[in-house]
């Protein structure tokens, strides 16, 4: 029964990524002493003020970056779906206490997981890559990829990206939901004894 | 033993020698030129590079009709608020939206001569919400909100002449004072300057504040003197507002030698809020008036000026225990009310010494009916009776005073050039400084209020007359002003530094009570501007007769559009530009050659509008004025204009996006 509570506790905690940003992407340079944020919802793409997506398109469209524009994103519009599905899925299976649809469950996430990382990258790639070539400054060999996983110099800023506190969520459901098929695994171990 | 004892005397012989000698270097009186900034006295004013003041200074512009914003302890400018003059940098009177700001019943006024801003209080504390400020030549009091250091609201005062006593509010900014240093027949009328005395009256004006808008309360006929400066009571005080004034002689020629001629002339003591018990019992007149009020709509980024037609009076000869008059010797200046509200200062600037009354005695006394006479049915009260005391010859020429909230006062000397410490309860000299030169009023940050900022930290003289002070620029020089530390026993000079136009007087708080709460950006979706447009796809150039109305936007790096055709000599051209930007610091400006009037200055998320009237056939170059991105030089446009009657149809461009008639190849 523990188990089971443990268990769907772990697959509800992904819900938190509608509450709390994913990933970051922190531009620095000298005249934006605080850095520029931008943060990486399921659902919305924010900033540190709401002018704060305007501002860094701002940036980008002198060296020809495409503007980034939620509404054309269609990850930010089917994500939240797949995160309640799972959560759902998650909910069912925990109540049936069958250990192998527990593990099948938290593999499709980490498959997920993986598929969306990459995801990531591909807009990344395409953002950093796909320039307008009568932009403004244009710099021979020079592309504008931002890191997938730490920080990288570009032109006159210093782009960081890291996962955020919505990461923490997800975290917490690998961990709980994993626990619980290695307690519920200990559980039997236990009651064979008997 | 004997011996120890002896070295212990010793030590302490040293000890104390060796710590006055210290106290003698940290506080030995800097003469004028060089030593001042030497050792730690430059460290107590240097704030590094990157690092931010303790303090806001609001120092008005005297002259220029501004008000600057400096930085304690630097000294540093960091910016001109426009209030009553027109202020070509900043478009503040050249552009449409704020043109009616500067309105007046006389019609459109570009300057004035601005002298006292007071900060807005609850419970006699600074509350860091409003600076307000008096117009003294055509009488007027502004509101600069202290998130945007813009000016929202002028309102012009009536029945007045030389609005001197003025901005001071009281305890909770019920009351914004207004009053007339030059009296005038009230109502106006075509009358014999001679008739001074007997058809010349004064008013005191009391600018309600309900909701955060300025209205005129009520206004106080007064006997026809020159009604100086205020200070609201506090504290116990409270309910009571004090005028100084001179020429009880009701002179009006050769003021200077006439005006000078009495022992005593007067502070008034209004009583307020018994002023508001007889409006309520409908004592006062309703008097037929033409002035203007001012307003600023953040919302609509636009002012209005609104005409109003009616102005309550009061007539103390009609309304008993309305107002006291307290005799104070010779032309007193500043009327300050020490941060209990016991004691009232007068600055008697002919004087050899300084009265202080007590609010206390001055109650009994009028409790006791101790009247000496009656002046236009106002008692005047015997001086014996409410004085408390008299700072015996503290210098020449006192002015102005400030407190610091631990039981000391600090007293401006205009002929002697210096400043005087000396305690409220005993009237007691404790110290006194140099000036250079010439200090008229005086500025300790909360020092006029309750509740002195920290204790009474610095105090900062404002001079009239600079000399040999800084490096020569002809023969117009700088005012300036003074730092000095008041913290400890002797007050210690600290900094110099020049000021925008006259720093008359000035008003000081902790820079954290309003640093975090500073306006960064205006959002673009709250801009109900009518002539907004708030993306670039929305561009666009419409002609209605004669006037043509371009709907421009502005974001780093271009103007939009930047290519119009079809204007015609004798149009006239409205670009109302919108900053599309949404990050702090990131103005663009807009000027348009042949322009007469100025250039904008566009805030983000703002919409300000340029009237341009071409006059000669050509095509005329428009661009971004504040340096505002690595391109900011492309950021450029041209106008077309052809001749009057010309058939070249109306369009627009910017790239490849067009609009109108179809552009020209």
């Amino acid at each position: 029964m523990k188990t089971k509570l443990i268990f769907i506790i772990g697959a509800l905690s992904i819900l938190g990524l509608f509450w709390l940003p994913l990933w970051r992407i922190t531009l620095d340079a000298p005249q934006y002493p605080e850095g520029v944020s931008m943060y990486i919802h399921i659902n919305k793409i924010g900033g540190d003020t709401p002018g704060t997506l305007q501002n860094i398109n701002i940036l980008n469209h002198y060296i020809g970056m495409k503007f980034i524009e939620p509404e054309s994103i269609p990850e930010l519009t089917y994500f939240p779906y797949v995160i309640a599905g799972m959560a759902a899925l998650g909910l069912i299976l925990g109540l049936t206490g069958n250990k192998k649809l527990w593990i099948t469950w938290i593999v499709i996430l980490g498959i997920l997981g993986v598929l969306g990382v990459y995801d990531f990258y591909l807009w990344e790639y395409d953002y950093g890559h796909n320039l307008d070539p009568n932009a403004a400054i244009r710099i021979e060999g020079m592309t504008y990829q931002p890191p997938l996983f730490g920080s990288k110099p570009l032109l006159n800023f210093v782009a960081h990206s890291y996962p955020h506190t919505g990461a923490i969520f997800l975290g917490l459901s690998f961990v709980l939901c994993t626990l619980a098929i290695f307690l519920s695994k200990s559980n039997k171990a236990e009651d064979s004894y008997h | 033993m004997k011996n120890s004892i002896f070295k212990i005397a010793a030590f302490m012989i040293i000890a104390i020698g060796g710590g006055y000698l210290l106290t003698q270097c940290g506080t030995s009186s800097p003469d004028k030129g060089g030593g001042v900034l030497s050792g730690s006295t430059a460290e107590e004013v240097f704030v590094a590079p990157g690092e931010l003041d303790e303090y806001y200074a609001f120092m008005s512009g005297g002259y220029s009709g501004q008000m600057g914003v400096y930085g304690l302890p630097s000294g540093r400018l960091f910016r001109v608020i426009p209030i009553f003059s027109q202020d070509a940098e900043k478009g503040y009177g050249y552009n449409e939206e704020t043109k009616p700001m500067l309105e007046t019943s006389w019609g459109f006024i570009p300057w004035d001569d601005s002298h006292h801003p007071e900060l807005s209080q609850t419970n006699g504390e600074i509350d860091g919400r409003y600076v307000f400020i008096n117009g003294n030549n055509t009488p007027r009091v502004a509101k600069i909100n202290l998130t945007t250091m813009e000016t929202e609201e002028i309102i012009e005062i009536p029945n007045a002449g030389g609005n001197h006593a003025s901005a001071f509010i009281t305890e909770n900014t019920e009351y914004i004072t207004a009053s007339t240093r030059f009296s005038v027949p009230v109502p106006q009328a075509d009358e014999k300057i001679a008739s001074y005395a007997d058809k010349f009256n004064g008013v005191w004006t009391f600018i309600s504040f309900e909701e955060e808008d300025m209205e005129i309360g009520f206004q106080i006929l007064a006997p026809p003197f020159n009604w100086d400066l205020a200070h609201a009571g506090k504290g116990e005080s409270h309910g009571w507002m004090f005028f100084s004034s001179y020429n009880a002689e009701k002179a009006n020629t050769l003021l200077e030698k006439n005006a000078s001629q009495l022992d005593k002339d007067f502070i008034a003591a209004v009583n307020w809020k018994l002023a508001e018990e007889y409006i309520a019992q409908g004592k006062a007149r309703d008097m037929q008036v033409d002035f203007r009020n001012n307003e600023w709509d953040e919302s609509t980024q636009m002012a209005t000026s609104h005409t109003r037609n009616t102005v309550k009076v009061l007539i103390p000869e009609e309304c008993p225990g309305l107002v006291y008059l307290l005799p104070t010797p010779k032309s007193p200046h500043g009327v300050d009310v020490d941060p209990t509200g016991k004691f009232i200062v007068g600055g008697g600037k002919l004087s050899a010494d300084m009265a202080v009354h007590s609010f206390d005695k001055m109650l009994k006394a009028i409790e006791n009916e101790d009247f000496e006479t009656t002046i236009d049915g106002i008692p005047v009260l015997k001086y014996d009776n409410i004085l408390q005391g008299i700072v015996k010859q503290p210098g020449l020429g006192p002015l102005h005073t400030e407190f610091d909230g631990r039981g000391n006062a600090y007293t401006t000397f205009f002929i002697s050039s210096e400043i005087v410490k000396w305690k409220v309860e005993t009237q007691e000299i404790l110290d006194r400084v140099p000036t250079y030169y010439s200090v008229g009023h005086l500025m300790i940050p909360g020092g006029d209020s309750r509740k002195p900022e920290e204790g009474g930290k610095y105090m900062v003289a404002l001079n009239k007359i600079t000399k040999d002070r800084y490096l020569p620029t002809g023969p117009e020089l700088a005012h300036s002003a003074q730092l000095y530390d008041i913290s400890r026993d002797k007050m210690r000079l600290l900094l110099d530094f020049p000021t925008v136009g006259e720093p008359h007087y000035a008003q000081g708080l902790l820079a954290s009570r309003i640093k975090d709460k500073q306006v960064k950006t205006y959002l673009l979706e709250e801009n109900k501007h009518p002539y907004v447009t708030d993306r670039e796809s929305r561009v666009k150039v419409e002609r209605e007769g004669n006037e043509v109305h371009v709907y421009m936007t502005a974001i780093r790096s271009h103007l939009a559009p930047d290519n119009i055709e079809g204007i015609k000599v004798g149009d006239e051209v409205y670009f109302h530009v919108t900053n599309l930007e949404q990050d702090w610091d990131v103005p663009h400006g807009f000027a348009m050659m042949g322009a007469t009037n100025a250039e904008l200055l566009i805030m983000p998320g703002q919409t300000e509008t340029l009237l341009w009237k071409p006059i000669k056939v050509g095509v005329f170059p428009f661009y971004c004025t504040d340096f505002c991105s690595a391109l900011h030089q492309e950021m450029q446009g041209y106008v077309r204009v052809s001749p009057r009657g010309s058939n070249v149809p109306l369009s627009w461009r910017l790239g490849d996006d067009t609009g109108g008639a179809d552009p020209a190849p």
